[in-house]
């Protein structure tokens, strides 16, 4: 075999999903998706220094209900990535290492993502006849 | 004679090259982007139906200004050594691995740049 051909680790169909693998993934997709995600928020910022008809522009396209499953995903991933960034933070001072704690910290990302996604969206719906 | 301290001369040489103050300072800057991102996604609830002049009065505050113009520059830098580590992983062709990592790094150089100055250009009134 040539040494282009030599298969490669990790193999990522021989294994059963593990919850740590899973949240693994998953960090470095919701990474990407929100380094998207930062072109709506630079274009949103740029539209209200633009004036107020880029702005309406914006935030009609914001709004919409294209606009707002595009947000509901923002919310997601970015709650997604900051619980399973802390869990990092933990990993990297020394904390959290054995299995059990692992598997119970990955299923903590996921009750609090959607913990917090849904309390962000109830509010915001809440906040929409403030203005 | 080198007038280089020894110290001087191997930093770098490890297989990691700059590999600790990589890893050190995008922890920093995740342990940054914490607070700044729960700050964000709240400000951005109660902004929720606000209109151009709501909008222009929250991002003109001084404290706002200054929050977002961190949350901005915290957040490209983090985005730009992440995805850098996602593109040594996947991209293996040296010439194709170092075109995007310039790439990743202009395109996150440049945003940041449009986000502080629409900010700022909010902040000081146009």
């Amino acid at each position: 075999m040539s040494a282009q051909n030599r298969p490669l680790s990790p193999h990522l169909q021989v294994w059963r999903p593990q919850m740590t693998m899973v949240i693994s993934f998953g960090h470095r997709a919701t990474g990407v998706a929100l380094a998207a995600g930062t072109l709506l928020l630079v274009y949103w910022l740029a539209a209200a220094a633009t004036g107020a008809e880029a702005y309406e522009t914006a935030s009609g396209l914001i709004g919409s209900w294209f606009g707002r499953l595009c947000l509901f995903g923002w919310t997601l991933a970015l709650f997604f990535h900051v619980c399973n960034g802390v869990r990092h933070l933990f990993w990297d001072v020394g904390m959290g290492y054995e299995l059990p704690d692992a598997d119970r910290s990955g299923w903590a990302v996921l009750a609090g993502t959607a913990i917090l996604t849904l309390v962000t969206w109830i509010a915001g719906y809440g906040f929409m006849g403030a203005y | 004679m080198s007038l280089r301290s020894p110290l001087g001369r191997i930093k770098g040489l490890g297989i990691a090259h700059e590999g600790v103050g990589h890893w050190w300072v995008h922890r920093l800057g995740s342990l940054a982007l914490v607070p700044l991102t729960i700050w964000f996604v709240a400000s951005l609830v109660s902004l929720a139906g606000a209109d151009y002049f709501a909008m222009r009065e929250w991002m003109g505050s001084p404290v706002v200004a200054g929050l977002l113009i961190m949350l901005i520059v915290a957040m490209f830098h983090h985005a730009s050594m992440s995805l850098g580590v996602v593109i040594e992983d996947y991209v293996h062709n040296e010439a194709a691995k170092i075109a995007s990592l310039i790439a990743v790094k202009a395109a996150t150089v440049v945003l940041s740049l449009i986000g502080v100055l629409s900010v700022l250009s909010v902040l000081f009134g146009r």
